[in-house]
């Protein structure tokens, strides 16, 4: 006997017995549903801290040089607080220093900010990001100028009271009005829109869009860090390899420059979008090792009702299984036979939970801004899982149902 | 040689316990082919055992079965299966039809086993529901059934592979009158077409059906005699 005839008899099986099989089957489902929605809903999260988070607050190739990480996911000590703010802050002649230490091609930009008002006719727009820059600072995050342009260099040079306002400014200050060319106040002082930059959507809920960019020597500059102060020194390389590189220069510039002895620590960091995930990557990693508990429970729970429902079926068909071996089926054909109805219940059980989870991933994907994003291995393993499960679970009834007498079984009611 | 059946001093022997029952003691017997062999006796008289060793559903402890020419008596689980499927029909008191499946299905169910494509055992199945006159109740499942119309779909499921032998156990048992009549007149064209017919039964007016009545008492052959003009 073909093993396909196995699978004919299987489906006629499941088919007449609908209810029943459905209810075998929901170990199954839940496993797999736990498996293809946590998959899913971790790795979305996943693209959306590494795509969202990381690379458009830090930006890919690119690290910062700080006194102290900006970005910081996880519990800080007071201690590490209090070291923290004792260390000197970064000033233009450590950023002018650290740049012309590091040889590896790269684009810097001096970086200040701070949070403003922002006057336009009388309306005011508070908490916007106000940064301080050079022009090199729109290639460096990739932003893109929806109107009009960035600033150039000569602009920063002669410190124009120019500005680059984020498209969430653009619409509430500047409602229905080109913001082209318009004069909004800042500190008191008149700034002249010259672009304003694509929308940039949200991260955690919280806008991207709220920030106006100008030329570091402009003079609200005063308004946002301290004379001879930088936030940071932002270095972008064109791929990690040199940005490894750019790094360890910049380092051994520092170093070398405030005198530290082999055996003391850093007193700055350098950001990157992947230290920026470092907290995240371990609770990913811990869902990741958790979710094979989670699963296997399920899938046991779920093989094992699937071995007693398998254990019913031998003992209510026993006369057909009788009747089966009067008419020449032999051990094996018999044995294939229970062993793929049980695989085909657990697949089946495993379909539809691939189902339901992706059902489930889909729901979270409407529902929150996070993109689950489906992973196909998480499928593949859903479907070997499931016909593993039925294989595991079928064997021990399915070896009785093939060790039954025929004499006996035939007699049986 | 046209011996379908050697056997020679049958014997089983059944443990109930510490008893060790002897339900067979040393039968022999020839069945030529074509011939239409009742066997008869009383219950506890070794028939059901006889029929159970003749439809290689069970292994003697002594003695030997030849079917075919092969001894058959010393076969493995899986051999007699295989013996079963090629040369043995069976047709039960009960039918044993397979409740879920159609007609069709049923009788296909031999084939399956014997390993033939699916296109085959619907066109060999079919022409087994005609042979019976059921041609128009393939698709019917067997609660939409007369018992002899079941038991229609019982004899062309045994008659599909074109076993050696049919070996009816009781199989009017469950029917009425009219309709056991029915059935064997079925049994009595087989054997006209040449078929060879074992049957297995208590009631004498069916056993008056063959052409050779074997009585069975005790484990032994009581009598065995032609009834009907020699089968040449």
């Amino acid at each position: 006997m073909h093993l396909f005839e196995a699978f004919r008899m299987a489906f006629r099986t499941i088919r007449a017995q609908k209810l029943k099989s459905f209810f075998s089957l929901i170990g199954v489902l839940i496993g797999v549903t736990f498996l293809i929605a946590v998959v899913s809903i971790v790795q979305g999260l996943n693209r959306y801290m590494v795509d969202r988070f990381a690379n458009t607050l830090v930006g890919a190739n690119t690290f910062e040089l700080r006194h102290r990480p900006n970005i910081i996911t996880g519990n800080v000590t007071e201690e590490t607080w209090l070291e923290w703010s004792r260390r000197p802050r970064i000033s233009y002649s450590d950023a002018d220093f650290v740049r012309d230490r590091i040889h590896t091609p790269a684009t810097f930009a001096k970086y200040c900010t701070d949070r403003v008002a922002v006057h336009y006719n009388g309306k005011v727009a508070k908490d916007i990001d106000l940064v301080g820059t050079e022009a090199t600072y729109f290639d460096i995050r990739n932003y893109e100028i929806t109107a009009g342009r960035p600033f150039t260099p000569q602009e920063v040079e002669t410190a124009l009271p120019v500005l680059v306002i984020g498209s969430e400014v653009a619409e509430k200050l500047l409602r229905g009005v080109d913001p082209l060319g318009k004069s909004v106040r800042i500190g008191g002082l008149p700034y002249r829109i010259i672009g304003v930059v694509a929308k940039q959507g949200t991260i955690f809920g919280l806008s991207l869009d709220k920030f106006a960019v100008m030329p570091f020597n402009a003079p609200a500059r005063r308004l946002i860090c301290p004379i001879n102060i930088l936030d940071a020194l932002i270095v972008r390389t064109a791929e990690p390899p040199s940005m490894e590189q750019a790094m360890s220069e910049a380092e051994a510039a520092m170093r070398s420059r405030r005198q530290l002895k082999p055996w003391q620590q850093s007193n700055f960091v350098f950001q990157t979008a992947e230290g920026a995930l470092g907290t995240w990557k371990k609770i990913s990693r811990i869902l990741f090792l958790a979710l094979p508990g989670l699963v296997a429970i399920s899938l046991v729970v779920g093989g094992i009702v699937i071995m007693n429902i398998m254990l019913m079926a031998v003992s209510e068909r026993t006369r057909e299984i009788g009747i089966r071996k009067a008419l020449g089926a032999r051990r094996g054909d018999i044995l294939a036979q229970f062993v793929v109805e049980s695989a085909a219940l657990s697949l089946a059980g495993a379909l539809a939970g691939i189902g339901f989870g992706l059902a489930l991933a889909w729901v979270v994907k409407q529902v929150t801004p996070l993109p689950a994003a489906v992973a196909p291995w998480s499928i593949l393993v859903g479907v070997i899982l499931g016909i593993s499960v039925g294989v595991a679970a079928g064997v021990y009834p399915a070896s009785r149902a093939s060790r039954l007498d025929p004499i006996l079984a035939l007699r049986a009611e | 040689m046209t011996d379908v059946i050697r056997i020679r001093d049958l014997s089983q022997e059944y443990r109930m316990g510490d008893e060790t029952i002897l339900a067979l003691r040393g039968v022999s017997l020839d069945i030529r082919r074509n011939e239409y062999l009742a066997i008869m006796g009383p219950s506890g008289s070794g028939k059901s055992t006889m029929m159970n060793l003749l439809g290689c559903l069970d292994t003697p402890t002594g003695g030997e079965y030849w079917l075919n020419g092969h001894e058959v008596s010393r076969l493995s689980d899986d051999d007699l299966a295989r013996v079963r499927n090629r040369e043995i029909g069976f047709v039960f008191q009960t039918f044993n039809l397979l409740p879920r499946a159609t007609a069709l299905h049923n009788v296909e169910l031999p084939l399956v086993y014997a390993g033939v494509s699916a296109r085959e055992r619907r066109q060999r199945a079919g022409a087994a529901l005609e042979r019976v006159g059921l041609g128009e109740r393939m698709e019917h499942r067997p609660n939409e059934l007369s018992g002899g119309q079941r038991q229609r779909v019982a004899i062309a499921r045994a008659l599909v592979n074109e076993p050696s032998i049919l070996l009816a156990d009781e199989p009017t048992g469950n029917l009425d009158s009219v309709t056991s009549e029915e059935i064997m007149r079925v049994f009595g064209d087989l054997h006209a077409s040449g078929q060879t017919v074992i049957m297995v039964t208590h009631e004498a007016e069916i056993a008056a059906h063959a052409d050779r009545v074997l009585l069975l008492r005790d484990g032994q052959v009581e009598s065995d005699r032609l009834t009907r003009g020699e089968a040449a």
